[in-house]
């Protein structure tokens, strides 16, 4: 099983990425010697096949590989290729269905890649009997599992020419168990030659653009070489020729084409049978799938026959290609091993896109229902359209045409968007409903009769589409198909019944339904005389097919994604709460409670580079006015920023009242912090800025506003913006905002800086006042004489550790008539002199 | 003497919002939202027609004939046209800007000394960030309502997927755009919000998270990268329009909500993570 999945994985990864590999992989095969190329995991074989042609007896040698399971013997099936393809496009489908323990083989038919003869597009003499052939060579094999001589248990499967194919050996070829036809056509020549009246005696419109692009893949040859024929056999050539020439097929060419149609053997098939039609296709349309069933079920009503409508097709479509793919393998799992049983529930996608969205896939969801309704549905309903007669006109030569869809190309939405799609007013008539009350989903073919005259006698050529106008005004045709009609008019107007093309679409309420009807549509021959057509309503009532179906969304279920993000979330925050840092050492030391500042071994280093602190010891006792002195980069600013939480340390820690300093420890809201500069938002006044950072600092008590705002001395300034503030209004703000609330411990970092000396004067005074209550004062500066004019106590820094402490006094001690700068030059300064030069002059 | 201090008290959601409003550039992001529909109005009202042009075109939808179809159909468009990059760029300044701008004023010292715990700073600084942005949302979404009130009557919401809805309906419908808007908003704010946690220059944060999310809209729009694109915040944000049609398809919009949610808790996680180990020298 588990192999099963990954296959299926990778085949879809292998799909979206397969641009990227091709050209890799032309490469290796270049270099690989020309042996019969042989996928992964499979043998190359040659096997003979039916009579090269009605003269010629010798067999065709088909190209084939041959891909064995693991346990063998097993059951085997048979992948046919679309047309213009080769063994090689269905590799994806047999590594499926060989993991799920199957025989596969797969075979280029006659007339394409490696294998010889040509093309009679499934001609029960000659591609059917090849196939014949195969079931021989598997019941030769010991791998694979028989039921009797000859007779080997095995399915056969295939898309487009290899879905005719299938269900055409099924028809010709008892030994058939199973079979699973997807896109293929039941009748050729209604298929090619597109006729939506009902009960029309006139043979179809030539669908000249798909049917030239389906045949000219058989007409290739080497380069400079081309011939007539291609690969065709010359009664194919011959047909094809003929009809792309004069637009309409002749006796022998239908009876060609009715050779090559399953139709022809619908009624022989009495095995399991899966039906793929394409909602994106309007080459083999749904139309012809539901002509298969109908078909199957009319001749033996016991035969187990599933319907599936994808929302794939010639055209393109939305890709369920993984889902098709299961539904093939489960199929033949069911009746070919003994799996479990597979639900013959007919099955349509209705796929929901989006206009706004580029989003490549679109939403598609499947509805089921236990009876197949074929096109008209489980009930009708008539919805009322209204429209005067309009007189149209088909224009000389058919162009300028309509676009509705390209061939292989897909419909609107895709490249057709960018063309201009539009049609002259002057060729198409439109008979439009009311808004519709309700919503309506259409699943089948709607119908619709029109009156259609012309003044002389011809065969009407004209294009009906069912088209839905949303309230915004968009027009939309879904899936690009329209309905070609061919019918014989003159004077007297004809009544036309109409199916229109089969869709499954949601309509919404407010929107309304359109019939359009077109003169020209490019992908079809069209008469090259003009004419003038009077088209009406024969019948108000646009007949409307619905069937009562259940809807199953694919994928996890809706209340699993907010489940997932709340999973993701959950994870997220209980890995912030593990990795929430911690302090390592203690947390407190209640001995040293009653001291405001104690400094332990502290050490910080950034990064690998130098200690910018290396092992700081200090003590600041209680109301004390305590000067940090050292040259620029001793570490004073280092050892505050540490001392306020700000950095980490490397090393040691910093006590403030017996509680250790960590980052946003509680204990910080005893100090008052001037670091650096100032901080302000400029953009409000100063005197917001100091209420804003106290309702912001957690603290209740009395700021003190009034006396802060006399230290600051900014006057009516402090309603101005801090913008227009000079240097020293901020720094004093600064100090200011350091002082609300009057904390314990002050920390103030080159408080100075940027101020007059009268300030400086006033600020000295301020600071040495702070202290007297028992608070403290810690100021950090280069500036030797203004610490020793404030100053009880100084700790000189140099280097990143203390080079001295004490009062002012111990310092001058025994120095009788120095200043405090000498003391301090004989501490640091023959070392500093040598390593950073002198002090700077701006510095004294 | 010991003050009282409350870390739960430090820097509430009120203050902050106090701190950021007065700015400049909040002034400039609700004026932008509501000079956008002004001048689509009149280029409405006034410009040259795109109407007029005859015949019958599959898939042609008059794109200024539907958004002024009425003021839901305008608040969408005005949604459209603002969702992809005007908002997410309101949506990285607000939140790109918050924490560095702090820095480079030299305020988020003296706040983390206050102290505002590390953690509780970053969290209200997020909150505040992502209430503005909603806040601009808020205002777009209902300056664009009523002025196509005023300009276009009061139609309800015709889908350019078809249908058209009740008012009642119309409303929910654009509640739940708005929202999906919203929650697709987190993943542009989660990248601008950790960038402006890593540096200390607000402009920086905010061109980075910019820079980030063109790069992956345009890596998003090269089809060659497959299944690569399902991990692009891009691939997610128009799926709200998967809730114009008839019935709101929630497949999408599910897997949009849980992206950007989850993508927005791991983002603020390394963001929170990368802070509270960092040393603040700014």
């Amino acid at each position: 099983m588990n192999s099963v999945h990954s296959v299926g994985r990778a085949a879809r990864v292998g799909g979206a990425g397969a641009r990227w590999s091709a050209g890799a992989l032309g490469l290796l095969m270049a270099l690989l010697p020309a042996v019969p190329a042989a996928a992964a995991g499979a043998t190359a074989v040659t096997i003979q096949g039916g009579p090269t042609s009605a003269s010629d007896r010798t067999p065709v040698e088909l190209s084939a590989d041959i891909y064995v399971p693991e346990v063998t013997p097993a059951p085997a099936v048979i992948l046919a290729h679309g047309f213009g393809g080769s063994k090689e496009s269905v590799v994806d489908q047999a590594t499926d269905l060989v993991n799920a323990g199957f025989v596969v083989a797969a075979y280029t038919a006659r007339g394409f890649g490696d294998s010889t003869g040509t093309i009679s597009m499934n001609s029960p003499e000659f591609e059917i009997a090849d196939a014949s052939r195969v079931i021989d060579y598997l019941a030769s094999l010991a791998s694979v599992e028989v039921e009797g001589p000859n007779d080997p248990v095995v399915g056969v499967a295939g898309g487009s020419y290899g879905g005719a194919l299938s269900l055409m050996l099924a028809g010709y070829d008892d030994r058939v168990d199973a079979v699973a036809a997807d896109i293929t056509w039941n009748d050729l020549e209604s298929s090619l030659f597109g006729q939506s009246m009902i009960g029309a005696r006139e043979s179809g419109v030539y669908k000249q653009l798909w049917t030239s692009v389906f045949f000219s893949s058989g007409l290739d040859s080497p380069p400079g070489q081309a011939d007539l024929c291609g690969r065709f056999s010359p009664e194919w050539c011959g047909a094809y020729t003929e009809v792309a020439t004069t637009g309409k097929p002749t006796e022998a060419s239908r009876a060609l084409m009715r050779q090559s149609s399953p139709a022809s053997v619908t009624d022989r098939i009495t095995v399991p049978t899966l039906l793929g039609g394409g909602q994106a296709d309007s080459l083999f349309p749904l139309q012809q799938v539901n002509a298969n069933a109908e078909q199957i079920r009319a001749a033996n009503p016991d035969t187990p026959v599933k319907v599936v409508w994808h929302a794939q097709g010639h055209d393109g479509g939305a890709d369920e290609s993984a889902r098709l793919t299961a539904l093939t393998r489960s199929w033949f799992q069911a009746y070919l091993a003994d799996g479990p049983a597979v639900s013959t529930d007919f099955e349509a996608s209705l796929v929901a896109s989006s206009a706004l969205d580029d989003r490549e896939s679109d939403t598609v969801e499947v509805l089921t229902s236990p009876r197949y309704p074929g096109l008209a549905g489980d009930s009708e309903r008539s919805v009322t359209i209204a429209g005067e007669p309009q007189r149209i006109l088909a224009p000389a030569g058919g162009v300028p045409a309509a676009v509705s869809s390209l061939p292989g190309i897909g419909s609107l939405g895709g490249l057709l968007s960018l063309l201009d799609t539009r049609v002259a007013p002057n060729q198409s008539a439109q008979f439009i409903s009311e808004p519709l009350g309700a919503p309506l989903r259409i699943i089948g073919a709607s119908r619709v009769s029109l009156e259609v005259a012309s003044d002389v006698a011809r065969t009407a050529t004209l294009f009906v589409g069912l088209r839905i106008q949303t309230g915004a005004g968009a027009l939309l045709l879904p899936n690009g198909l329209i309905a070609p009609v061919n019918v014989s008019v003159g004077p007297t107007p004809q009544r036309v019944d109409i199916e229109l093309p089969a869709i499954v679409a949601d309509v919404a309420a407010g929107d309304r339904l359109v019939v359009t009807v077109n003169t020209t549509d490019q992908a079809y021959r069209m008469p090259a005389d003009p004419a003038v057509y009077t088209v009406a309503l024969a019948d108000p009532g646009l007949v409307v097919p619905e069937v009562e179906m259940s809807g199953s969304a694919s994928g996890l279920p809706l209340w699993a994604w907010p489940l997932i993000a709340l999973g993701v979330g959950a994870a997220v925050v209980i890995a912030l709460r593990l990795l929430r840092p911690r302090a390592r050492g203690v947390a407190a030391r209640p001995d040293l409670a009653e001291s405001p500042l104690v400094i332990e071994g502290l050490v910080k280093q950034f990064g690998k580079g130098v200690r910018a602190v290396a092992g700081v010891n200090f003590t600041v006792p209680r109301g004390v006015v305590l000067g940090l002195l050292g040259p620029n980069g001793a570490g004073k600013t280092t050892t505050m920023r540490m001392a306020m939480g700000l950095i980490q340390p490397t090393e040691g820690s910093v006590f403030v009242f017996g509680e250790r300093v960590t980052p946003g420890a509680p204990v910080l809201s005893r100090i008052g912090a001037f670091v650096e500069g100032p901080g302000f938002l400029p953009h409000l006044s100063g005197r917001e800025n100091l209420d804003l950072y106290w309702r912001a600092s957690g603290r209740s008590g009395d700021a003190h506003f009034a006396e802060v705002l006399e230290i600051a001395g900014l006057g009516s300034s402090i309603d101005r913006k801090v913008r227009t503030y000079s240097q020293g209004m901020k720094q004093r703000l600064g100090i200011a905002q350091a002082m609300l609330g009057m904390p314990d411990i002050l920390l103030l970092d080159e408080p100075t800086n940027g101020l007059d000396p009268p300030q400086i004067r006033e600020m000295r005074q301020v600071l040495r006042d702070y202290a007297k209550d028992g608070r403290t004062v810690i100021l950090s500066s280069h500036l030797l004489g203004e610490v020793e004019q404030t100053c009880t106590h100084v700790v000189v820094m140099h280097r990143g550790t203390v080079a001295a402490t004490g009062t002012v006094a111990e310092l001058l001690a025994g120095r009788s008539g120095q200043q405090l700068e000498d003391v301090f030059m004989d501490l640091v300064g023959s070392d500093h002199l040598v390593n950073a030069g002198p002090l700077q002059e701006g510095d004294r | 003497m010991m003050e009282q201090y409350s870390a739960q008290k430090t820097l509430s959601v009120r203050v902050e919002l106090i701190r950021q409003v007065r700015r400049r550039r909040t002034a400039v992001a609700f004026a932008l939202v509501i000079a956008l529909p002004i001048i689509v109005v009149l280029a409405v009202k006034f410009g040259p027609s795109s109407s007029g042009r005859g015949g019958l075109a599959d898939g042609d939808l008059d794109v200024f004939g539907l958004l002024a179809s009425g003021p839901w159909n305008f608040a969408v468009s005005g949604l459209l046209f603002s969702s992809a990059f005007l908002l997410v760029i309101l949506a990285a300044m607000f939140l790109g800007d918050t924490v560095a701008s702090e820095a480079s004023w030299g305020t988020m010292r003296y706040l983390l000394v206050a102290p505002v715990p590390r953690r509780r700073f970053l969290l209200v600084k997020l909150v505040v960030g992502l209430l503005l942005t909603l806040a601009v949302l808020l205002v777009l979404v209902l300056a664009s309502f009523l002025l196509g009130l005023l300009a276009f009557g009061s139609a309800p919401l015709a889908s350019p997927l078809g249908g058209t809805l009740s008012a009642g309906e119309s409303t929910v419908r654009l509640a739940i755009i708005t929202g999906y808007i919203a929650v697709t908003l987190l993943v542009p704010a989660g990248i601008a919000f950790l960038a402006s946690v890593s540096t200390d220059v607000p402009l920086g944060a905010v061109g980075a998270a910019v820079v980030i999310v063109i790069f992956a809209n345009i890596l998003d729009a090269i089809e060659a990268l497959g299944s690569l694109r399902q991990f692009l915040p891009a691939n997610y944000t128009g799926a709200w329009a998967d809730a114009l049609g008839s019935v709101v398809v929630w497949d999408q919009m599910a897997i949009g909500v849980t992206y950007n949610v989850a993508v927005f808790v791991v983002l603020i996680g390394i963001a929170v993570l990368k802070f509270e180990r960092k040393d603040i020298l700014s």
